[in-house]
């Protein structure tokens, strides 16, 4: 067994090496990540805010629904996409199982109702403060959603980075749908499992730098964005 | 029914007796109650085109509760209001605008502000370009077009708050304290900015605890107390020589205090 000095050398020296493998694994996390966080904002963004902006029958229970799912176990979600897109499940036509897609839908399926549960409570606060200057507008229902998702923007860049972070650093749902398969659905975090429990700390470690870094880069970025934001009074 | 015109002969329009116009807006009966608690008690009204009215009254008189319910954000427990002699509907809200004590500043610039207001009521284009124009030099906003509506002053903020609602061409300005916690400076600039819109023929229903400001702007008054009318007429009689014990201790600066099992002050008047 090699020192702990010596395996973070020799990972440094993969990471800036820009090792083949090493950056094809990076690419794979982030484009299934990245993905499935943009689908996650298309759904859950305009689902927060509805709730968060309207009274309407069941408005509570969706709530309820919502904050709920937030803590979804991310084994649960991978075994039942694989039970769905699985050769028996119902959408095993599709053949999508073992795929990055199904890490897509996984990963969607974990991060929607995050992004959609801190939406509601951002997009709440803020129509507060303007319920009455649209109702007296007549802000009509569409308007109402995309004043509010536009002017509450930099929190909501917040909300996105939190399930990115969820997103990127989950490992059970992809592992299960994905299969974590060399060249085809290895991404980050399984193979930082994988090469930890095969003995080779180098890859390992070499990822986890990365992935620190990758979330240490998007959370100073957000910050720094929102720290623009509050000076222009935007936030 | 407190008909505003009525009491006018002195100083406002005559209004004779071939005058068959219908008042503008007009409360029947309005009541609010809430938590078992009436906070405004048959209030009649009725208030035509082209005034500018001040409502007046200690606080929590239920003047900022009248002023809601006239513009259709609040619904009345009892009661209703009347626009040119119909039911307040999506049409008759559409017709006017009300700017808030504090005003609401979207977080965009102030150019931002002016433009969602006017996109909302379906003004695009060069339209919607002219009238950005026409508020900003109305404001006299023109070299803070790009600044964020919220880093602007108070005086601005509330200037912005009163082009944004003329830019969508009111018949109907309600204006809650406008000038509560301003400058001199400020407050001067938006009382300019109320008589130009007056001039232009919107009709002006203002709240004001600022009893100079009543007698520089109102030509009627409204005065409110304990949720029901206590006195309405000229805003110079008012002001002057009013009769109701309640707008009688707030001219004089006195601390009124209704005696208890006093009849309804709208009765004594």
């Amino acid at each position: 067994m090699e020192s702990f000095w010596g395996i973070l050398s020799e990972a440094f020296t993969l990471v800036l090496s820009w090792d083949p493998d090493l950056v094809e694994i990076v690419g794979l996390s982030l484009r299934v990540t990245l993905t499935a966080v943009g689908i996650a904002c298309l759904i859950g963004l305009p689902l927060g805010a509805i709730v968060g902006a309207f009274r309407f029958p069941g408005r509570g229970a969706v709530a309820l629904i919502l904050n709920a799912l937030m803590g979804l176990p991310p084994v649960v979600v991978g075994l039942m996409v694989y039970l769905m897109l699985s050769a028996s499940g119902p959408l095993g036509v599709l053949g999508l199982l073992y795929t990055p897609t199904a890490m897509i839908i996984a990963q969607t399926i974990l991060v929607t109702p995050i992004v959609a549960a801190l939406t509601k409570q951002v997009v709440e606060d803020l129509y507060t403060e303007y319920a009455d200057q649209f109702a007296s507008l007549g802000v009509g229902m569409a308007d109402r959603v995309g004043a509010l998702l536009w002017d509450a923007r930099y929190s909501l860049m917040t909300v996105a980075l939190a399930g990115f972070g969820r997103a990127v650093a989950e490992v059970g749902a992809v592992m299960i749908v994905g299969g974590n398969i060399n060249h085809v659905t290895r991404v980050m975090t399984t193979t930082i499992a994988l090469e930890t429990s095969k003995g080779n700390l180098q890859l390992a470690l070499a990822l986890g730098v990365v992935l620190l870094t990758l979330a240490v880069l998007v959370n100073g970025a957000v910050m720094a964005l929102r720290a623009s934001a509050v000076r222009s009074a935007y936030a | 029914m407190r008909d505003l015109a009525s009491e006018f002969t002195p100083l406002g329009p005559a209004i004779t007796a071939n005058d068959v116009r219908q008042p503008l807006i007009e409360t029947r009966g309005l009541c609010f109650e809430d938590r078992g608690q009436r906070l405004l008690d048959g209030v009649d009204l009725k208030l035509r085109e082209g005034r500018l009215t001040v409502v007046l009254g200690a606080n929590g008189a239920g003047k900022s509760l009248l002023l809601r319910m006239m513009h259709g954000l609040l619904s009345p427990t009892a009661g209703e209001v009347l626009w040119q002699g119909r039911p307040l509907d999506r049409a008759a809200r559409r017709a006017q605008a009300m700017v808030f004590q504090r005003p609401v500043m979207l977080r965009r610039s102030v150019r931002a502000n002016l433009r969602f207001a006017l996109s909302v009521r379906g003004v695009m284009g060069r339209e919607r370009a002219r009238r950005e124009a026409e508020a900003l030099e109305l404001a006299r906003l023109n070299d803070l077009a790009d600044r964020p509506a919220r880093v602007l002053s108070g005086g601005e903020q509330q200037r912005l708050a009163i082009a944004r609602a003329l830019a969508c061409a009111p018949e109907l300005l309600f204006l809650d304290e406008p000038t509560a916690s301003l400058d001199p400076g400020s407050t001067q600039a938006i009382e300019d900015l109320i008589r130009t819109a007056q001039s232009a023929g919107v009709t002006i229903v203002m709240i004001t605890h600022d009893a100079g400001q009543a007698r520089r702007l109102g030509q009627d008054a409204v005065f409110l107390h304990g949720g029901r009318i206590a006195e309405t007429g000229p805003a110079a009689r008012v002001l002057e020589a009013p009769r109701a014990p309640a707008a009688q201790a707030w001219r004089e600066g006195r601390l009124y205090l209704e005696p208890p099992g006093a009849e309804p002050l709208r009765k004594i008047i």
